[in-house]
């Protein structure tokens, strides 16, 4: 949307200039003046029509969410999204809840049980804005962040040690994820989107707290971003990581691989040849 | 040749080292695999000690806070003590420090590991009766040392895993009644964390408890040259004689080269896989703790006892706290980890047995002391799986509610199981020996008989394999005696009636009188 305002205003801007020329005194003064209005009315004549074509435009786009919205959540959430006693009231959980749940295929949910699951995604990302649209609508919610939150280029540092302060005891420290009650758990935060994470952070979907931008700013999102980025991208630097579990799978490894090959060794040493 | 014979017969003057040399070259050792699971502890030991001098080099256990500014670039600037520094530094700075650390902890996980596992090989083939009672000691003594050794060297580097860990022990010393407090002030120096525990545990981890153990893996040794080895029965081996290899030149040649082997393993495994990523954890904070932190597994069965134990178990007396739910679990590995040390006086107690024992039995003849094991098998496993509860419940996409309530079962219920079935299976066996032993063994051939009846042929043992199968020894139940004094006292009555419940059930080795009577 926001491309196509700027690509009229440049062309609405520059077309004036072309027609003027002539040697006069007053020739500049009289240039600016009317180049002004030129500019000017041309520019308020562009944004008007710009502005109500994106009102179109958006009305269009809340008006599609809203039948996809009707026709692939309203069983649960309500025809209005005041939810039933299948789904919870979206209103006001914003587009950015929308773009996670259904940019991740936790919804439409495949079954009920502890928690959505995350599976293949069942719209294309413009369907997703759409519904994202009609549920922002109904009342303001966090709306999806502009790209520079996403980038990933914060602070790892800052990043990492607010991980550990606010994620990993659900999330583990090298976000592998961990249980939670009642078959809930904490996924693993490997290969998840930024933009996801981002909004998984600001919503707090199913059971994960809502970190808010007093709690934690839209930049030490980005950093945290950037932390799990890093630990994503970067090489395990000692070997195989095992899972980056922890202990529990070191020492299933020892006694399986280490202990368990010694002692075929042991077998092996102490064989008698046929 | 001169030379070395002038230098042997210069050394043997000054020191009657032949003595000494040909007792120990003469030294047998009977060769069966399951005898070289101490080997391996030994080893991995070794191994322990060399990669724990390199680290001692570079490591710094202070706890001095400083800025991070080293090659780490999620940590570079965060505040840290020095000795998280120092093993970030050992990781990511020294030339072949990573390589060190994994080669350290790996070998120690093996050393605990093939700890337990020669236990399990010495308690499961009786080779801890007389006159092993005391090395039996040793060694429990060795593998509790083993835990200290590990748990203050996971402690040292400072990071927010092993500060999870120390939290937990701070916890389980302030549950102590009355003490706990001064305790834990005492151990910490200071409210928890303090600045003081890891140069404490520094010293207790690369001074006190090493020496401690040295000496008595050095007296340990000792006696296993005092008591001779154990062997299984066979052929030619008896309970006076030790049937194997002499130490020179058979055996020191092979376990030299096996322990290079073992070093070998250690290493290859240290080189291909990641052990503890102290960077992934941070600096210790009291506040965050990660999900997924557990102990290394040898401090499992603890920390799944704690995980186990059901809550409200909490109560106040007069103002104080008393927190039986830490209580219970500390109390009663204790009792679990007593049972296994006094294990060999208590058996030695039931059967009355004063005589030396030198030949191992198989497990299956003394149904008995296989079904204890088992239990105890079973209830260790129950607790150390606990430990990892909440990755069962993730990876095998269960409750976490569910995983705890069915380790509560297999911890409480499953070693009566365990005994039960096992005390079966081991009669079963024997059973099934008893009549291999009379009847031989089905060949799988079959033979149809003139008058067309089919049998299949069964092939007798030869008398080798035979003798494995009927030369154990069998205990009867003790009877009720009145003593001197014409009394029965109640410790003969317990006594009685443990010995009728070790050996009421039992299947009778094969006599010669049956064999005879069999060969047709």
């Amino acid at each position: 949307m926001s491309n196509r305002i700027e690509t009229q205003h440049t062309m609405a801007s520059t077309s004036p200039a072309r027609r003027s020329g002539r040697r006069h005194p007053l020739a500049t003064a009289a240039l600016l003046v009317v180049g002004l209005l030129a500019t000017g009315g041309a520019y308020a004549l562009a944004t008007t029509s710009a502005t109500a074509e994106t009102t179109a435009a958006s009305e269009q786009l809340v008006e599609d969410g809203g039948k996809l919205f009707a026709a692939n959540c309203a069983s649960c959430h309500g025809l209005q999204g005041a939810g039933t006693e299948a789904g919870p009231s979206i209103i006001g959980v914003g587009a950015l809840a929308v773009d996670f749940q259904v940019g991740t295929g936790r919804m439409p949910m495949a079954a009920s049980g502890p928690q959505a699951e995350v599976k293949p995604v069942q719209f294309t990302q413009e369907q997703i804005d759409a519904m994202g649209a009609w549920v922002a609508s109904l009342a303001p919610g966090p709306a999806v962040p502009p790209e520079r939150y996403l980038a990933g280029d914060g602070d790892a540092a800052v990043g990492a040690e607010l991980f550990r302060i606010n994620c990993a005891m659900c999330h583990n420290v090298a976000g592998a994820g961990g249980a939670l009650t009642e078959g809930k758990y904490a996924p693993n935060l490997a290969g998840v989107d930024p933009v996801h994470i981002y909004g998984a952070m600001a919503t707090g979907p199913q059971n994960m707290p809502v970190f808010s931008d007093l709690n934690l700013t839209p930049e030490e999102k980005n950093d945290i971003i950037t932390y799990l980025q890093y630990i994503e991208e970067t090489p395990s630097v000692g070997g195989f990581d095992l899972g980056a579990l922890g202990p529990v799978s070191e020492g299933l490894f020892i006694w399986i691989f280490g202990l368990g090959g010694l002692v075929a060794v042991t077998i092996w040493l102490t064989a008698k040849s046929n | 040749m001169r030379f070395t014979g002038w230098a042997a017969n210069y050394i043997d003057e000054r020191t009657s080292a032949s003595t000494a040399v040909k007792a120990l070259g003469r030294k047998i050792f009977p060769d069966h695999w399951s005898f070289m699971l101490g080997e391996v502890a030994l080893y991995s030991f070794v191994v322990i000690l060399l990669s724990g001098t390199f680290l001692t080099f570079f490591f710094d256990p202070s706890m001095t806070e400083v800025e991070y500014e080293g090659s780490y670039v999620p940590l570079q600037g965060i505040p840290m003590s020095v000795a998280y520094h120092s093993s970030l530094d050992i990781s990511f700075e020294i030339r072949g420090g990573l390589l060190m650390r994994q080669v350290h902890h790996w070998a120690a996980l093996l050393f605990v590991a093939s700890i337990g596992l020669h236990m399990l090989r010495v308690f499961f083939t009786g080779a801890f009766r007389k006159p092993r009672e005391l090395n039996w000691v040793i060694g429990f003594l060795l593998f509790v040392l083993a835990m200290a050794l590990g748990f203050t060297g996971y402690s040292l580097p400072d990071d927010l895993l092993s500060g999870n860990g120390l939290r937990i022990i701070d916890g389980m010393i302030k549950a102590v009644p009355l003490a706990g407090g001064w305790i834990s002030y005492l151990l910490f120096g200071d409210e928890f964390p303090g600045t003081d525990i890891i140069p404490r545990l520094y010293v207790l981890h690369i001074l006190l408890l090493p020496a401690i153990l040295v000496a008595l893996i050095g007296a340990h040794m000792v006696l296993l040259i005092v008591n001779k080895h154990t062997q299984f029965a066979g052929p030619g081996r008896t309970n006076d004689n030790v049937v194997g290899a002499p130490v020179m030149p058979v055996f020191a040649a092979k376990a030299g080269g096996f322990f290079f082997i073992v070093f070998g393993v250690i290493v290859l495994i240290a080189s291909l896989f990641t052990i503890n990523p102290i960077w992934n954890y941070g600096p210790y904070d009291p506040s965050p703790v990660s999900a997924g932190t557990q102990p290394d597994w040898y401090i499992g069965f603890a920390d799944g006892a704690l995980r186990l134990i059901p809550p409200g178990l909490e109560i106040v007396v007069f103002g104080y706290t008393v927190s039986f739910n830490v209580l219970i679990p500390l109390v009663g590995l204790l009792v679990f980890l007593a049972a296994a040390a006094l294990y060999p006086f208590l058996e030695a107690w039931v059967t009355g047995d004063k005589r030396e024992h030198h030949i191992a039995e198989r497990p299956r003849n003394n149904p008995t002391r296989t079904a204890i094991g088992a239990a105890g098998v079973t209830f260790y496993a129950g607790l150390w799986a606990a430990a990892s509860s909440d990755l069962i419940a993730t990876h095998f996409r269960l409750s976490i509610e569910g995983v705890i309530h069915t380790l509560q079962f297999v911890t409480v219920v499953g070693p009566f199981i365990a005994y039960f079935v096992t005390k079966r299976v081991c009669l079963a066996l024997m059973r099934k020996d008893r009549e291999i032993a009379l009847h031989g063994y089905e060949s799988g051939r079959i033979v149809r008989l003139p008058g067309g009846e089919y049998i299949e042929v069964h092939e007798q043992l030869d008398d080798y394999e035979r003798w494995k199968l009927v030369s154990y020894e069998e205990y009867q139940p003790l009877m009720v005696r009145p003593d001197a004094r014409g009394r029965i006292t109640a410790r003969q009555r317990v006594r009685a009636s443990m010995s009728r419940w070790f050996f009421e059930d039992r299947i009778s080795p094969v006599t010669q009188r049956e064999l005879e009577s069999q060969r047709h």
